[in-house]
């Protein structure tokens, strides 16, 4: 009788596969990427590794000692008393000390600071608030602790804001007006950005986190770069961390450039050069995973564009591993076997600096 | 929770357990790679590189150094005191720490 392996679907299910078809799926996840980004695909000493963690017979996998990684926190504090909308646990408390339960409880080796909304634009109203809550966990806490936020530039957008809405305007033909738009939104981001964080280093902090780059688009990251730029000039010293939304820097205005870059249809080893030029010092390479194909196939994926990005990246990269993206599957609970393997993969194969 | 728990397990350094919170310092600091970070924070504690995950040789090493150790020590340096001896430790600045003496001065 064939060996199977219990292994999961891209949605966490639980499916069995042989040996052969594991490695099948990691060639052919692997293949995916090469095509699509133009780069090299894993070699098969690096299948055969891959599909060996994937195989190993224990519900958890751990990287060999003296290969471990700083592994960088999003969603902040969020995940403890946040509701289920940030996968929250809901345990009322106060964010310090959700802050020193992650430092002293959990083993992070940084952490950040989040507003409830996590995106940038809300904190506005009530920066005085973030400035002191910052304060008061920089007084107690160790690891380095970031302020967390996403770009977030559909909320510029109606109904949420100013901008006229690029989706409603390309429905009818007005092109021109959807990008003038996306411009605007742009300029309001990077501004609000710049404001809020000039703000939180008032108030200490060590840095900023940029989650999701690029979720509305080129526009946004367009956006992110230049605030991280401004950022970098204003504080030479504040810890920049650049995550991106997706793999694919979606283009909806198509033709906003980065230093001569176009930033439409970039890949995560295409954009961490450009975090890295606005002046980031950590990237954030995401790879999406694909509900309807195996954990090989989409680990297989996933190891080979972040392996790209971590050559081509001139600054440390930290891998995004949270859920549906890096080779984790797209579940609220992430099933621990899927994640501890893809998590090993990603130091040991792709060559992570952190996670 | 399970996530970031099991990717703490798997490869992490398990912050202030260990030297975590030192070497990603220097990521975000100095934009260092992993193992030029590792490098660096090894030679500034004088231990090897795989030390820096062992929370055997760091416990008492983060006690005598006065850089926060994982349990609640009674008098022992917590907070911007702890990143105050950080700063030395690793010959960087941190940002909470400038604003402490600012403010004192």
């Amino acid at each position: 009788m064939t060996t199977e392996y219990a292994l999961r679907m891209g949605d966490g299910k639980r499916v069995f596969l042989t040996k052969e078809q594991i490695m099948a799926d990691l060639e052919e996840g692997s293949a995916d990427a090469a095509d699509l980004g133009g780069i090299p695909a894993l070699s098969g000493d690096e299948i055969d590794k891959l599909a060996e963690i994937l195989m190993t017979p224990s519900r958890m996998v751990g990287v060999e000692p003296g290969k471990e990684v700083p592994v960088t926190h999003d969603i902040g504090t969020i995940r403890i008393d946040g509701d289920q909308g940030n996968s929250g646990v809901g345990i009322p408390s106060s964010r310090l000390i959700g802050s020193m339960m992650h430092e002293r409880a959990f083993g992070a080796d940084t952490m950040e600071l989040g507003h409830i909304d996590y995106s940038f634009k809300p904190v506005k109203p009530v920066i005085a608030q973030e400035m002191q809550t910052m304060e008061v966990c920089q007084q107690n806490m160790i690891v380095p602790l970031l302020y967390g936020a996403m770009p977030n530039m559909g909320l510029y957008y109606t109904p949420d804001g100013p901008f006229e809405n690029p989706g409603d305007l390309m429905k009818a033909f007005k092109i021109k007006e959807a990008q003038e738009s996306m411009e605007h939104a742009a300029d309001h981001l990077t501004r609000d950005t710049v404001w809020i964080m000039q703000r939180l280093m008032a108030s200490g902090a060590d840095g900023v986190n940029f989650d999701t780059i690029g979720a509305a688009g080129d526009g946004d990251m367009f956006a992110s770069l230049h605030a991280i730029e401004a950022l970098r000039k204003q504080f030479p010293d504040i810890y920049i961390e650049a995550g991106m939304a997706g793999e694919l820097l979606l283009g909806l205005h198509g033709e906003m450039e980065y230093d001569g870059t176009v930033l439409a249809g970039l890949w995560p080893h295409q954009q961490a050069p450009l975090a890295a030029k606005a002046g980031a010092n950590v990237f954030g390479p995401v790879v999406n995973t694909n509900t309807s194909k195996t954990s090989p196939w989409n680990l297989g994926r996933a190891v080979t564009f972040v392996k790209a990005a971590v050559k081509d990246s001139p600054i440390p990269c930290h891998v995004n591993m949270g859920m549906g993206v890096g080779g984790i599957p797209m579940f609220e609970t992430p099933t621990i076997d899927a994640v501890s393997r893809a998590s090993k993969a990603m130091v040991e194969i792709a060559g992570v600096d952190g996670i | 929770m399970g996530m970031p728990i099991s990717h703490i397990m798997t490869s992490g350094m398990s912050g202030i357990r260990a030297a975590g919170d030192l070497v990603a310092r220097m990521q975000l600091s100095k934009n260092m790679r992993i193992a030029d970070a590792k490098d660096y924070v090894a030679k500034k504690l004088g231990v090897s590189t795989p030390d820096l995950s062992d929370e055997y040789v760091m416990r008492e090493l983060r006690e005598e150094l006065g850089i926060g150790v994982i349990t609640s020590v009674a008098g022992a340096p917590k907070g911007i005191a702890a990143k105050m001896n950080i700063e030395k430790l690793l010959d960087i600045k941190i940002n909470c720490c400038e604003k402490f003496r600012d403010q004192v001065e």
